[in-house]
């Protein structure tokens, strides 16, 4: 199998060249030519208006699983110390659409310790079955023990979709349970809709820093996997009429233990975890250093936000890694960004650039950050800062 | 110690802008570079060797230019590389780019760590590690910033959470990705650029690594990539103008109106 340029149709536009993100073709002799570099994503043959790229040799053979043996939707739901994380009810929210789209159930899998009681909320939140797997043994996060649990579940009970949140924990197990089960996995998803005759999962990403996006499907392999990413779907609404059944799995550890957490540190302390928090005050190198970053935790405070950083101010030694945002550092999608002194780096925006509402403040009118920015201030962060922390305070009372 | 370090060539892309009017990426001469995440796994690997002794190979699954990370890799101390080539491997996902690791490594006898990066900047997965880790089976630890000890065919490393970390013991032989925390890379030394010159990568086919060739590359892979796109532009932006007063008043305006805060 291999992607070809068709060189009597090819017209040497070269547009496939800045079309292929692997920067696999090259012009030789006035037509495109495809090297060695190629990964067969075909981004070139859609981009090519004369037709002249396309895919020859044999076809993928179709592994040989029975796929209608396989039902339903199931979640992963993430908690911490027992309580249900935000992602966990976005997830729900999204399987519950496909799950009725498909007509079929939605089911949660519940793993920790002490959770007993908390299970009926995901019944609540749309759940109909709940797989509670509830044991002292499970009481950190183990990706040998949670993988364990989901593996041996849906090898039972056959699913036709897994959906998890694309956090620590969920990209971190999920690819176990996918490699076991010999099926796709689509990493951090911000799109899903379903065929509702095939039940083909079409799941689009971000790749490339956020710079183009991806839709995949697994067409032969079930169940479909797919870890999506915090904040975009909408959360499930609560409806404590609903009712749902819960199903007790007990854990059997096989084997050695192999890993344990010793010791859990928050480092974050009392400010929110940035990837869950719906407002996000961040500062970079234009802050000026870091005796005015309190401007911002002030600013933070007041919206009941959190405080994050380009690698900048990382790197200046002016706030710890934990709170930078981009390509090496976190993925947030909240609804307001305030960007101040932050020049916009493509590696940055790769990370804020799906919140819903942008505002910068930059005192260069040209910087890039103004291109991804709903609302733009042009001026010196530092006369900006305390004028908005006093208007907030102002409405906010 | 015997220590195995996955490497994947990748296109720079902090070389690659963005056109905004058209919303396409301009990549004209974007370099080919090793994976930024995989320089920290470079470097620890390297580092270990220098306290516990031991050796230090690193592997990568690519088209035969990857042989150039690789020989980057030599250049910055490692000891010994091996490209996994063949075009039986092209169009592999994150399972069969998994699968061929895994029986590449099996090839190169008993190790006692692996470590990958946290994520590649290309395919943006973060589960080649993981899945890797599953084929191997041994234990897998994401995100580490920081290895505490190794002793005894055992290690404390301290892993990377979404609200601080957690500090983890685990048996080895183990494979662990790792994040920007963890170590400043080295460059690469001037007896290291000598032998990377004059070094012939050994090269692993299909064969060469036992490998069912149903399970590889495009035709082992359980996703298919159907479409690519260039994200959605932002929706309208406003560029303010006025005293800064006059810009915060009508920032707070819309936020109020738009009820964000
Ligand atoms: C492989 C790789 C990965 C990377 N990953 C990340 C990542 O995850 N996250 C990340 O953030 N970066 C990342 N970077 C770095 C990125 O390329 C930029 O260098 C970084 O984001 C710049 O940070 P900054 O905006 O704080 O600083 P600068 O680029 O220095 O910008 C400072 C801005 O502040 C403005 N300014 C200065 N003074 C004032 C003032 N008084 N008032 C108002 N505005 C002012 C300036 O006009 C300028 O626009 C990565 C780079 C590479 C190569
Ligand atoms: C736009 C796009 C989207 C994609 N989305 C998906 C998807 O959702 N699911 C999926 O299964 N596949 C996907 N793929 C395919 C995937 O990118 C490739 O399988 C790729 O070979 C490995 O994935 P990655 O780049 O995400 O690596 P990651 O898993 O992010 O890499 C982590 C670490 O693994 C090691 N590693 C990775 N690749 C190699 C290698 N070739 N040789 C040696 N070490 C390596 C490195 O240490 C690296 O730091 C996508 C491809 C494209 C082009
Ligand atoms: S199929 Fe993808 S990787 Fe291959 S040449 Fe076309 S765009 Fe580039």
């Amino acid at each position: 199998m291999s992607v070809q340029v068709i060189s009597n149709t090819c017209t040497g536009c070269e547009t496939c060249v800045s079309a292929c993100p692997f920067g696999a073709i090259e012009m030789r002799g006035g037509k495109a030519f495809i090297t060695e570099s190629c990964t067969l994503c075909g981004a070139c043959i859609e981009a090519c208006e004369f037709k002249a790229i396309e895919r020859t040799g044999e076809e993928a053979v179709a592994a040989a699983k029975d796929l209608s043996a396989f039902k339903g939707v199931w979640v992963f739901a993430e908690q911490h110390k027992g309580g249900i994380s935000s992602v966990t009810l976005e997830l729900l929210g999204e399987g519950r659409k496909l799950a009725d789209k498909r007509q079929t159930k939605l089911s949660a899998v519940f793993i920790g310790q002490d959770i007993k009681n908390r299970a009926k909320d995901l019944i609540a939140h749309g759940a109909d079955v709940v797989y509670l797997a509830d044991d002292p043994a499970l009481k950190d996060f183990n990706d040998d023990s949670y993988s364990a649990v989901l593996t041996t579940l849906a090898t039972l009970h056959k699913p036709e979709i897994i959906l998890a949140g694309a956090t620590a924990i969920g990209r971190s197990f999920i690819p176990k349970v996918a490699a076991k089960l010999y099926t796709g996995l689509t990493a951090d998803c911000t799109v899903l809709d379903i065929d509702p005759e095939t039940g083909n999962l079409h799941q689009t990403r971000p790749a490339f820093g956020g710079n183009i996006m991806a839709t995949i499907v697994s067409p032969n392999h079930r169940p479909q996997m797919a870890t999506v990413r915090h904040k975009v779907m909408k959360p499930a609404p609560r409806n404590d009429a609903r009712t749902g059944e819960i199903i007790e799995v007990k854990f059997t550890q096989t084997g050695d233990v192999r890993t344990k957490v010793i010791k859990t540190v928050e480092e974050l302390g009392e400010t929110v975890n940035i990837c869950e928090a719906n407002i996000i005050v961040a500062g970079g190198r234009g802050m000026g250093g870091v005796k005015n970053f309190h401007l911002l935790e002030e600013l933070a405070k007041v919206l009941g936000g959190a405080v994050a950083a380009t690698r900048g101010a990382v790197d200046e030694g002016w706030i710890p890694y934990s709170h930078q945002v981009g390509q090496t550092g976190k993925t947030v999608c909240p609804k307001l960004y305030i960007a101040c002194g932050i020049s916009g780096a493509i590696q940055h925006v790769a990370g804020m650039q799906s919140s819903d509402v942008i505002v910068a403040i930059n005192k260069d009118p040209d910087a890039p950050i103004f291109s991804v920015a709903t609302y733009g201030i042009v001026g010196d962060v530092l006369e900006v800062l305390p004028v908005m922390i006093k208007k907030f305070k102002e409405i906010r009372g | 110690m015997n220590i195995i370090v996955l490497v994947k060539q990748v296109p720079d892309t902090s070389e690659v802008k963005i056109n905004r009017e058209t919303n396409t990426l301009i990549r004209d001469g974007v370099p080919s570079i090793i994976n930024p995440f995989d320089m920290f796994a470079i470097e620890e690997a390297l580092r270990l060797r220098e306290q516990h002794g031991g050796k230090v190979t690193a592997v990568t699954m690519g088209p035969p230019q990857a042989a150039d990370a690789l020989k980057e890799t030599v250049a910055m101390g490692v000891d010994e590389v091996v490209l996994l080539s063949d075009r039986a491997f092209a169009g592999a996902d994150t399972w069969a780019t998994s699968y061929t690791l895994a029986q590449g490594i099996k090839k190169l006898g008993a190790y006692d760590l692996v470590i990958a990066g946290k994520q590649a900047i290309d395919g943006d997965t973060a589960q080649v590690g993981p899945e890797t880790a599953d084929m191997l089976g041994i234990p897998f630890i994401a995100y580490i910033k920081k290895i505490e000890a190794i002793a005894g065919g055992k290690m404390t490393v301290e892993r990377m959470m979404d609200d601080g970390y957690d500090v983890v013991e685990s048996s080895l032989p183990a494979l662990i990705t790792v994040v920007k925390e963890i170590n400043q890379p080295r460059l690469p030394s001037l007896k290291g650029k000598m032998k990377a010159k004059n070094l012939k990568v050994t090269t692993l086919t299909a064969k060469d690594i036992n490998a069912d060739e149903n399970l590889l590359g495009l035709k082992g892979s359980p996703t298919k990539v159907v479409r690519i796109f260039p994200p959605a532009p932002r929706g309208q932006r406003e560029i303010l103008s006025g005293t800064i007063e006059q810009q915060v008043d009508q920032v707070v305006k819309k936020l109020k109106e738009q009820s964000l805060v």
